[in-house]
């Protein structure tokens, strides 16, 4: 007799079935299905609000089933603040890149932390402005060549990438912080538990949870999308370690 | 035995899943779809199975692949 197939793999619930705007090879669709993922197992859909960045992801609201908000450039945080102040029942999260969380949005993302709020923050790091043509971001690496720095990265001129993650490890008000990568299968199992329990945290009640993930765009650096995965884990991976930072 | 199912409108081509099959079952179809971009196929072998890892299913970034056991 026939048995039925099983579904064992599929889009989840709080995704809606449509197309991304994203390239191709973009970090951005895997993350995107991990946070849907968390929140569906976790049962938290109907409570949760999303803080959509300015970024590439500034239409992440066209792919969520959930409430979601858009903030100004880099004041994600700030606005999660606002919102979580005045209905804490409410699970918040920002999603947020490097142009916004480590540029703009610098003093935000500090004193957010700093003061220790119960938020969820996905940090995806890609090294380079995607949205606005691939100049340098603060993350980018020495000797990368961007729009802006066509001889690559130099710390004379640039300075150093900016480590986020490790200065928001130090804080006092930080209960979490983990840096994971989108680069492989493998990887891609550890990030969704990652970000699972950045979410976890928040709805324990813990405090301020960040989730880096390290993302590719293929676009602006200029290879091919398993090239661009490659590069992650072979040249990104080794100035931004991976693992739990606190 | 488990089967892959492929959305071949979303696929962007960006052959991501092509890279992580450790069978090596999915192929670049020779007809562009809507977007113009040709898109992956399930291609059986003799004596290979498809394993139901779901690795192809984790890497897309489109959701564009259902895994079913």
């Amino acid at each position: 007799m026939k048995k039925n197939k099983q579904k064992f793999f599929s889009r989840p619930e709080s995704m809606y079935d449509r197309l991304t705007h994203y390239c191709p090879g973009c970090g951005h669709g895997i993350i995107h299905r991990l946070i849907c993922e968390a929140v569906d197992e976790l049962k938290i859909r109907e409570k949760v609000i999303a803080i959509a960045p300015v970024g590439c992801a500034v239409l992440a609201y066209d792919y969520w089933d959930f409430d979601c908000i858009e903030a100004a450039h880099g004041r994600a945080l700030a606005v999660a603040t606002g919102i979580k102040r005045v209905r804490p029942e409410n699970i918040v999260f920002t999603y947020q890149g490097d142009g916004d969380l480590a540029a703009i949005g610098t003093a935000e993302t500090i004193h957010t932390a700093n003061r220790g709020e119960n938020l969820t923050v996905i940090f995806v790091n890609n090294a380079v402005y995607g949205m606005t043509g691939g100049q340098m971001a603060p993350t980018t690496l020495l000797g990368q060549k961007t729009a802006t720095t066509p001889r690559g990265r130099d710390n004379k001129n640039e300075g150093f990438p900016l480590k986020i993650s490790e200065m928001l490890a130090i804080l006092d008000g930080v209960k979490y912080v983990e840096r994971v990568s989108v680069s492989s299968p493998q990887e891609i199992i550890k990030a969704k538990k990652a970000v699972k329990q950045a979410f976890q945290n928040q709805v324990d009640g813990l405090g301020f949870s960040l989730v880096e993930v390290l993302s590719s765009c293929p676009t602006y650096w200029g290879m091919k999308p398993k090239q661009a995965m490659d590069w992650i884990k072979e040249v990104m991976a080794k100035r931004f370690p991976l693992g739990r930072l606190k | 035995m488990p089967k892959i199912k492929i959305n071949r409108e979303k696929c962007k081509a960006c052959y991501l899943c092509i890279a992580h099959c450790p069978k090596g079952l999915i192929v670049i179809d020779s007809e562009l779809n809507k977007m113009g971009v040709k898109p992956v196929k399930f291609q059986k072998k003799k004596d290979v199975d498809c394993i139901g890892c779901a690795f192809c299913a984790l890497v897309c970034p489109d959701c564009g692949i259902e895994v079913f056991k």
